[in-house]
């Protein structure tokens, strides 16, 4: 259906790409993650293993701009469907608004892989298989409006048709499952789309946003058809609303970010059903300083809190693991130059109190020349098995990444 | 009162030299002259990064800035990165303040994000060349106190010969000689040393030109003595009085910069 409408699109502005100004880019890139501890469930000892095109066009006319981002891949682990349509998108850009049509990647909020008003969706898959940064993030399709009024700027998004997160592969990767003898499973996508408003500007000196979005969980929830004699999973993606607000600014030798959002659940209010996530508190502080020349220093504390706790402790079935009404999380990286800036060393680190959750990522990144790069890393999972990254402890990997661009 | 008159007429009759600039002044006219001349100002800039191996590594930006009030004033710079390719539509914008640390700002393509970042070390190198920040968008005079060692002519100019010291121990070098064109007040040549007092980075001036009035360096190198690694720029499309408007730097514009800017 998007490959039927984007194509039309592309017909349709053939006569403006034949005046335009048009540059060809892209890659090459060979990505392969092997494992460092165990198998994958599915017998395989790699996350990762693909060689890649990507191809970028970029057309622009007068007001209208043009970008078509598309990747062709070659996976070696027995995936048919890595091929995809990155970013497709036309812009139009007016005096004090403009506008974005087509599939294109939104990132709201200011944290490091710790996402409070981030409400767009990523691909937990690619950073947990040590994939560049560039596949962090999808794609939404959407339509985009933005207008700069003086008092302050207001960014609109509209998506018609939601689009979820990636998450990790249950063949190559051990997810905890609380119901693993259950294996008829299927997923209900939502079939309304969703809408977000971010509206920023400097306030004394800060940036200053504040964020409304009305849609949908970007990972699924599980739903088993009965508690005693479970023989079907439904996947689905519940309802939410997130209320937030952030600021950005200087604050001593560094740059002080805070980040707050009220996320209502909105199918499940009362707290009382346990496949819902918790109507919650989300806060962020995070603070980067330059210590030294080429080094970029970087702490984040986040806390989670669960409104009604004491109905999703009623709720939650015997044998389930129980989350704590707070949580809280801390941060680190560590991110060095050397060589020109041609060699950077990164290390992230992420340490959760209520479930031992631990993430670390070193990574050592290198330009050969101006056109190609690789890099070297790992990640190291650890923490209770139902914890996000406790439940990885046995896919602990390392990754290379080599890039050739044009 | 009549001592005052008396004052005021000794002032007048004193011998001209003592109307001759200090060092410090020296250094206010050039870094006018240097870094503020037009209202507004646009550069295609080429860096070539050149080891001692005579490896080569070409970094391209526009470069747009604008002045808020005098020479010495506020500043806002903007820049805009085509080369490497791994860099390529990355944006920068910093908000300059004369002492006080700048504000800036970087907007990441990979993940479609503007981010605020730290920026007290005015000393790093500016996108792995030999320049500093401060090279590129200036070092506040306070900083340093200046002293006028003698005149003398490199390449044909008479220059006033400027010794700079930090006047804090955190600065990277131990001091610095200035060659000021008595002219035009560029900086036809400055010679780093580093705290030990060892040679250390030399830049010159290798080409002026007069755009609208103002003479412009337009071709410059930077030269890390102690490594044999040095950085060559050139600005190309040079341009003053350009009409860049204060909306430019914004957020909306580091997401999307105007494409007539950086052709």
């Amino acid at each position: 259906m998007f490959a039927r409408i984007a194509f039309s699109a592309v017909l349709l502005l053939a006569p403006m790409l034949a005046r335009a100004d048009v540059t060809f880019s892209g890659f090459l890139q060979q990505n392969t993650a092997f494992n460092t501890r165990d198998a994958n469930p599915d017998g395989r000892h790699y996350k990762w293993l693909e060689e890649r095109a990507q191809l970028k066009l970029d057309a622009s006319n007068g007001p209208w701009h043009l970008l078509a981002k598309g990747d062709l891949a070659w996976d070696h682990l027995g995936r048919q469907d890595q091929s995809e349509l990155r970013e497709l998108y036309v812009d139009y850009t007016a005096s004090n608004w403009d506008t974005r049509i087509g599939r294109q990647v939104i990132t709201w909020g200011l944290g490091d892989l710790v996402f409070v008003n981030d409400v767009f969706p990523k691909d937990h898959e690619a950073l947990f298989s040590g994939r560049p940064l560039d596949y962090l993030k999808r794609g939404v399709d959407a339509v985009k409006l933005s207008a700069y009024p003086e008092f302050a700027n207001f960014e609109f998004v509209l998506s018609p048709t939601f689009r979820e997160s990636s998450i990790p592969d249950a063949r190559r990767f051990h997810l905890y499952d609380p119901m693993p003898a259950v294996t008829t499973r299927g997923t209900i996508k939502p079939e309304q789309g969703d809408v977000g408003l971010r509206i920023y500007r400097d306030v004394g000196g800060w940036d200053a946003a504040l964020y409304l979005y009305r849609g949908f969980q970007r990972t699924p929830s599980m739903r088993p058809d009965s508690m005693t004699a479970p023989t079907r999973i439904s996947y689905f993606y519940p309802q939410l609303s997130v209320y937030g607000a952030s600021a950005s600014g200087r604050a001593g030798d560094g740059v002080l970010n805070l980040e707050a959002a009220w996320y209502d659940s909105r199918q499940d209010r009362s707290g009382s059903d346990f496949t819902v996530p918790n109507s919650q508190t989300r806060l962020l502080a995070g603070y980067q300083i330059q210590p030294m020349e080429d080094v970029s220093l970087g702490f984040q504390y986040y806390v989670e809190h669960m409104h009604d706790y004491d109905a999703y402790r009623a709720a939650l079935p015997a044998g389930f693991p129980i989350d704590k009404r707070w949580s809280h999380t801390v941060t680190a990286r560590w991110t060095q130059f050397f060589l020109h800036q041609t060699l950077r060393l990164s290390v992230y680190a992420s340490y959760n109190d209520s479930n031992g959750d631990h993430f670390v990522n070193p990574e050592l990144r290198y330009s050969f020349t101006d056109k190609i790069w690789g890099a070297v890393g790992a990640n190291y999972y650890a923490g209770k098995p139902w914890g996000q990254f406790g439940q990885l402890a046995r896919d602990d990997n390392v990754y290379l990444q080599l890039r050739y661009e044009f | 009162m009549r001592s005052r008159l008396w004052w005021l007429v000794l002032a007048a009759l004193l011998p001209l030299p003592a109307m001759a600039l200090t060092g410090e002044e020296v250094m206010k006219k050039s870094q006018a002259a240097f870094l503020y001349p037009g209202k507004d100002f646009k550069a295609r800039v080429t860096m070539k990064l050149i080891g001692k191996d005579g490896g080569e590594r070409v970094r391209e930006l526009v470069m747009l800035r604008k002045n808020f009030g005098e020479a010495g004033g506020d500043q806002k710079y903007f820049m805009v990165f085509f080369k490497p390719a791994d860099v390529k539509d990355m944006s920068f914008m910093t908000y300059k303040y004369p002492a006080k640390d700048d504000d800036r700002w970087m907007f990441i393509p990979a993940v479609n994000m503007v981010k605020r970042i730290a920026a007290q070390d005015n000393r790093s190198s500016f996108v792995g060349s030999d320049f500093t920040y401060e090279d590129v968008s200036g070092r506040d005079i306070e900083d340093d106190s200046h002293v006028i060692e003698r005149e003398e002519k490199i390449g044909g100019h008479d220059c006033y010969v400027v010794k700079s010291t930090p006047k804090k121990g955190d600065a990277d070098f131990g001091h610095k000689i200035t060659w000021v064109d008595k002219a035009n007040f560029l900086p036809l040549k400055e010679d780093q040393f580093d705290r030990k007092g060892a040679a250390y980075k030399l830049f010159t001036a290798d080409e002026v030109v007069v755009i609208k009035g103002h003479p412009t360096v337009i071709r410059r190198t930077m030269k890390n003595q102690q490594t044999g690694h040095r950085t060559e720029a050139a600005y190309a499309s040079t341009d003053y009085e350009v009409g860049i408007e204060d909306s430019l730097f914004s957020e909306r514009f580091l997401r999307q910069p105007p494409r007539k800017w950086l052709e």
